[in-house]
């Protein structure tokens, strides 16, 4: 499994659109791709469509081109093939001054010898905005983001919260036909990151301009996205509603990478209608295309996809753990499976790209699962304790290709 | 039975820590002796009554302070001074206007080739003055630009570039590329992203820039005694001209010499304090 997965298309049709204003202007890419002098390909061929007035979101690992899609779209990257529309408009040989979108960057690029006040004012000066309008604007903005007592501050004179919502102000302000977002949170501390989530959601709902925001952390992409576009070694793997996303991985490689803790998986067989692994026998969900077939697979399962032992007839899987992870309402077991470890191309990434914690720290030839059970269930390292796999939540996928078998 | 108690801030360091540093603080103070001998023989023979100037009592400190040198001398300066002022003060701020477009230009602003451009750019630095020399007096007078102070501008501009290219360009590129781009999207140009974003934050380029220039045209000769004529003589040939005749009073050339520097250092002074100011603190998330 050497070889990038191929780019998948769109599924999902059921997308919740929020209510969009008239003039919000939709973004289309049609076969973007992108190759760097020295021949790197950055990107290759995106096909993407962001509704007026919708928030996408792009993820991937870092390095797999989610800067260079955004920095195309702006126009601060000329693309090696393919069209950019803007609403109706091919903008795809525009420059940035002429493309009306808006940029906020991941270090804030806050010019240092301006106000706060002219740092907001700057894209409508360049745009000839006059200057009464100008004012009023600015501290329209201001007292939303409540920069108001900021204002005649230079940036080395404000933290770094406050240098993020100049940023995100500078934007605003100029109500661009887009707002194009690289990692605009990442450089706050983790308790500011989620409190300027909720309010970038806010204020999403409230003004409706269309957003393409880039994170390589899922779940910031999982909360604040409408759709959430998964990339990898500059190739689109799904772009979808996090709901279908999480559910309904089109490869091991998204299906890897979306949720927290991880999917788990293990080498796999599958025959007469069930699947084989670590001496157990699971059966195969209703419907399911393997039902007659008799092959190898990679099977998932989220740490979720498992219940305590109960009268329900899921088979169950008797295991020890190694280490319990104490969450307060759920536990986090960590179990040894006797089957053989899944370690590919795809995974590989996937874990590398998330955090440290979901790593294994030694390799090692047995498979390990992550298990999420309730709080109240008593549990102890080295007790033997029965978990049922919930057969509904087996998640099913070709070893060669990567693909999910449904 | 003795406590030993903390009576103050303790060191850790070597036994050997007192000596070294006595020993590096003597040797470095016969070093600035050494470098300053010709700048204390200049200010005290300036300073020396006429009758007191000699050279074997050339070390010996003035017994009254006289500034008849300075008299005598400052009309014959004069003149010099002013040229040299009227020459350095527009060299060091067009080349640095220039230099910083450039710069600009070469590292944020790039065009195809700028690979190329700036090597060549730079290949202006190493050529000697004495290889241009004739060529350079027969273009301008072929411009009539010959015996003014025009033509030594021109050429002092021209000679400077390069510097000051590498030294916009340097800084420049030291500025983050995500600055230039927040100002490509907020819908500025490549002159409005240079005189607004890139040049506000560019004083200590420019006091760099400036000093090397004005440094250099105030201290050039041969350019000045080739190309401008007796009225337009920039302070530097007027000097040779007291330092260099017959029977002129050593406390004078003395006092000359310490008149013709003092612009290039009160220029350091005032320039230097940029030097050092942190003025992107705070620009970007840091
Ligand atoms: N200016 C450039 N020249 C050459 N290669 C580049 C350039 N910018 C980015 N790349 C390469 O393109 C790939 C994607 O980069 P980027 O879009 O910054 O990734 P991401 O933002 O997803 O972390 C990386 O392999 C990177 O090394
Ligand atoms: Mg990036």
């Amino acid at each position: 499994m050497n070889a990038p997965l191929p780019g998948t298309r769109p599924q999902a049709a059921n997308i919740p659109l929020q209510r969009a204003r008239p003039e919000a202007t939709g973004i289309r890419l049609e076969q973007v791709s992108k190759r760097f002098r020295g021949g790197v390909l950055a990107v290759d061929r995106v096909d993407l469509d962001v509704r007026p007035g919708e928030f996408v979101v792009l993820v991937g690992p870092s390095g797999c081109g989610k800067s260079t899609l955004l920095r195309m779209i702006a126009g601060l990257e000329a693309v090696s093939g393919g069209r950019i529309w803007l609403g109706d408009q091919d903008v795809t040989s525009r420059l940035p001054q002429e493309r009306d979108v808006a940029m906020v960057f991941q270090s804030y690029a806050l010019y240092p010898r301006m106000t706060v006040r002219r740092n907001l004012g700057f894209g409508l000066r360049m745009r000839h905005t006059g200057r009464p309008e100008r004012n009023r604007r600015v501290a329209e903005v201001a007292e939303v983001l409540g920069l108001e007592h900021l204002l005649d501050r230079r940036p080395a004179a404000l933290s770094g919260g406050q240098r993020q919502r100049v940023a995100m102000g500078r934007a605003i302000v100029r109500e661009p036909k887009a707002f194009l977002m690289d990692e605009p949170l990442s450089n706050l501390d983790a308790k500011l990151r989620v409190s300027m989530r909720a309010q970038l959601s806010r204020l999403h709902q409230r003004l409706g301009t269309t957003t393409v925001y880039v994170t390589h952390d899922q779940v910031e992409a999982m909360t604040l996205g409408q759709r959430v576009a998964v990339l990898r070694d500059g190739v689109l793997q799904q772009c979808d509603t996090p709901q279908h996303l999480f559910r309904h991985p089109v490869n091991l490689f998204v299906a890897a990478f979306i949720g927290s803790p991880s999917m788990n998986f293990v080498a796999a067989s599958v025959s007469g209608g069930a699947a084989h692994f670590a001496d157990l026998r699971v059966p195969l969900p209703a419907g399911s295309s393997l039902a007659t077939a008799d092959r190898q697979v990679i099977l998932g399962i989220r740490p979720t996809g498992f219940g305590v032992a109960e009268s329900n007839g899921w088979p169950t899987l008797r295991a020890v753990p190694d280490v319990v992870e104490e969450l307060g309402d759920e536990r986090n077991l960590i179990i040894d499976i006797n089957a053989p470890r899944v370690d590919t191309d795809a995974t590989r990434a996937a874990v590398a790209a998330r955090t440290a914690d979901d790593a294994l720290l030694l390799p090692e030839e047995k498979a390990r699962f992550t298990v999420r059970v309730p709080g109240d269930h008593p549990v102890s390292i080295g007790e033997p304790l029965d978990l049922a796999v919930n057969p509904e939540r087996l998640y099913f996928f070709d070893p060669e290709t990567g693909q999910t078998l449904r | 039975m003795t406590t030993r108690t903390a009576t103050g801030p303790v060191r850790i360091e070597s036994r050997w820590a007192r000596p070294l540093q006595v020993g590096r603080y003597l040797l470095l103070f016969a070093f600035a002796c050494f470098f300053l001998m010709p700048v204390y023989v200049l200010v005290v023979t300036a300073l020396k009554d006429p009758v007191q100037v000699s050279v074997s009592r050339m070390w010996e400190l003035p017994q009254s302070l006289s500034l008849n040198g300075f008299r005598e001398v400052w009309p014959k300066l004069r003149p010099g001074l002013v040229n040299s002022v009227l020459l350095a003060v527009p060299v060091s701020i067009i080349s640095s206007v220039l230099g910083a477009a450039n710069g600009f230009v070469l590292s944020k602003w790039r065009f195809p080739g700028a690979d190329i451009v700036f090597p060549l750019i730079l290949f202006g630095m190493f050529i000697p003055y004495q290889a241009i020399l004739i060529p350079m007096v027969r273009t301008m007078r072929d411009l009539g630009m010959q015996g003014g102070l025009d033509g030594l501008i021109l050429v002092h501009v021209i000679y400077g570039l390069p510097i000051t290219t590498l030294i916009f360009r340097s800084y420049f590129a030291g500025i983050s590329d995500e600055l230039i781009d927040a100002a490509k999207v907020d819908g500025a140009g490549m002159l409005r992203t240079l005189a607004y974003v890139a040049l506000p934050i560019a004083p200590p380029a420019f006091a760099v820039a400036m000093i090397w220039q004005f440094t250099s045209s105030w201290n050039d000769f041969l350019f000045g005694v080739m190309l401008t004529s007796k009225e337009n003589w920039p302070v530097t040939v007027a000097l040779n001209n007291i330092a260099g005749g017959q029977q002129v009073p050593f406390h004078e050339v003395m006092a000359s010499g310490l008149l013709a520097c003092l612009p290039t250092l009160l220029v350091y002074v005032v320039l230097g304090r940029f030097f050092m100011r942190g003025l992107m603190a705070g620009a970007l998330k840091g």
